[in-house]
């Protein structure tokens, strides 16, 4: 194997007023990206008067206790057990019903089955918004208004598009003879999927898994419409109630911003590669 | 009689062995939750949608007040809705004009491997993973006119006071498109880059090896052989722009004077928040036509080859 990326490269440097260029583009972008986000972390650590003077740089006196206060706090801790509740569940509820069913039209011929994986395509054309009101009369009607399953399901249900497709396919690929010899030797298609498709299929479940968790981690309409009580809240609506609480006193909501972003960026920061590959793999493919 | 139908199924069981292999259990037993959350969740409401935009409903009882069409006409003749669609388009102009270019400039400068270019791969995807909700919030505090960053900057450079961006106007919803940039170039990066680096890198050595300059092997090599990701991304930014809605909330809520509103934002406000059943389903209604006649003709007429 060449590592090609040694022969002819994209963006030839070299050392002059390009190469100079590139560096102070690429730096400019670098800035205009961590600047918002370094800002809003150091602010959690002033007081509210320096903020005012001192926007940027490093606070002149580190103030601990508005991060302090905020991890000593119950409601921080209870709107990441809401987000995280929500998002596992959406994401294990997910990977088992899409995986099931796309098993079956990966695997099993029956009339019609061409027509409903159409009829399941039509999830990708439009965003849940659409309908969100009779979604929400919907939900009440079925007695799930505030609760976690009120936002799960409808959640689950907009992700089953994406991910049925995705996992098809990878099944489709996975060679037919496994099958072929599996049916002769007399096992069935339930006793397959578990013991053969599925221990297979580690890599194609992870990318809907992440997908799919990082949607739900992220997710504002629908929880903001299903649910009414504080204690149910995932985190996006506790920050906006944080914001709309403390709207003047910018050092609280930006520390409270920076605690509820870190478990993303943590998260990011340990799996990367897999985030990237998973989310724009998963688009293009999707 | 029984035995007889109890033989023929042996014998069929042993003309088609794959019926003794749970070929039927599987079928009943794995499709239909799929098919039911999914009929359930959201097939089922956009046809309700569709019959509750006849009716004149605040969402309790059953719709009885029929009202035909007036619920679209209603829509239409709000002057906020035009203002919200002509949002969407400018998201999609600033897409098109400014993020796809830096996406497509910064892919080729960061595609080789070089000290810091995975390093700057991550911290430019980085804010495509952040919570629209948390950018919002991050960016109304980089815009405050008294503590935030804008103002540093102005008194930086002793201008004086800065402006409310948020609150002006004129001045919102371009506020608003810088966020959009920022928070979603990384993704579009990320596409190019991943195309660049499935590509054969022989041909861009052949036509450097043939005596073309630079700018030639960018424009006739390079960027030719992104054409597919270039209209997928394209894709994405229309589709991303027709459901914005997460941004908007924390930014400016639509406001000042509903000027900054998108289509979804628009449905939120004057449909959801005050109940207005038909009238928010007619606004659903419009949305889902624009989306899914847009997701057809787009991939009947630029992505029939990919």
């Amino acid at each position: 194997m060449i590592d090609r990326s040694e022969s002819a490269r994209f963006y030839e440097g070299g050392f002059g007023v390009a190469a100079f260029a590139k560096v102070v583009f690429l730096g400019m972008v670098a800035v205009f990206v961590l600047t918002p986000l370094l800002a809003t972390a150091l602010g959690g650590f002033k007081s509210l008067g320096e903020l005012r003077v001192n926007p940027f740089g490093l606070p002149n006196q580190w103030e601990w206790e508005h991060y302090a206060n905020i991890l000593g706090s119950t409601r921080y801790w209870r709107l990441l057990l809401n987000s995280t509740i929500v998002a596992t569940l959406t994401v294990a509820l997910t990977l088992v019903v899409a995986s099931m069913a796309a098993f079956v039209f990966a695997h099993v011929k029956f009339f019609g089955s061409a027509m409903l994986l159409n009829y399941l395509t039509l999830g990708l054309l439009f965003p849940a918004a659409t309908a969100i009101l009779p979604l929400f009369i919907k939900v009440r009607d079925l007695g799930l208004l505030d609760t976690y399953f009120g936002v799960i399901l409808p959640q689950v249900a907009f992700s089953l598009a994406m991910s049925v497709l995705l996992l098809r396919r990878f099944f489709k690929d996975l060679p037919d003879e496994l099958l072929e010899a599996a049916l002769v030797d007399g096992c069935s298609y339930s006793n397959f999927f578990r013991y053969v498709t599925l221990p297979l299929s580690g890599p194609i479940l992870a990318t809907v898994g992440t997908i799919t968790f990082v949607h739900s981690w992220n997710a504002y309409l629908i929880p903001l419409i299903m649910l009414n009580s504080d204690s149910l809240y995932p985190w996006p609506l506790g920050v906006m109630v944080y914001q709309g609480e403390y709207s003047t006193e910018w050092h609280l909501v930006l520390a409270f911003i920076t605690l509820t972003i870190l478990p993303t960026i943590l998260l990011f920061l340990f799996a990367q590669k897999y985030i990237v590959a998973g989310l724009t793999a998963g688009a293009v493919k999707g | 009689m029984l035995a007889i139908s109890d033989g023929s199924r042996l014998t069929s069981r042993r003309w088609r062995p794959r019926e003794s292999s749970g070929r039927l259990t599987v079928l009943l037993f794995f499709l239909p939750p799929a098919l039911v959350l999914f009929s359930l969740f959201v097939v089922m409401p956009v046809g309700e949608a569709a019959w509750y935009s006849l009716f004149n409903w605040n969402g309790f009882g059953s719709p009885t007040k029929w009202v035909g069409l007036d619920n679209y006409r209603f829509v239409l003749e709000n002057k906020a809705f035009f203002t919200a669609i002509r949002n969407n388009l400018l998201i999609i102009a600033a897409s098109l004009l400014l993020q796809l270019p830096l996406a497509l400039v910064l892919a080729i400068m960061l595609a080789d491997r070089f000290r810091g270019a995975v390093s700057l791969r991550m911290v430019f995807f980085m804010p495509y993973i952040l919570a629209e909700i948390a950018t919002g919030l991050i960016f109304s505090f980089v815009y405050d006119g008294n503590y935030g960053l804008l103002a540093g900057i102005y008194r930086w450079f002793g201008a004086g006071d800065a402006p409310h961006l948020l609150a002006n106007q004129a001045t919102a919803f371009p506020a608003i498109l810088v966020v959009i940039i920022w928070k979603y170039f990384g993704f579009h990066m990320m596409l190019y880059i991943a195309a660049l680096q499935s590509m054969d890198r022989n041909i861009v050595e052949a036509a450097r090896i043939d005596g073309a300059s630079r700018w030639q092997e960018l424009r006739y090599v390079v960027i030719p052989t992104l054409y597919p990701t270039i209209r997928l991304s394209v894709f994405f930014a229309v589709v991303g722009s027709l459901q914005l809605f997460d941004l908007i909330m924390p930014l400016t809520g639509g406001g000042p004077a509903d000027s900054s509103h998108t289509m979804v934002s628009f449905l939120y406000n004057f449909g959801v928040t005050r109940m207005r059943v038909g009238f928010g389903s007619a606004v659903g209604v419009i949305l889902f036509l624009v989306c899914v006649t847009f997701a057809l003709t787009y991939k009947r007429w630029f992505m029939r080859n990919d």
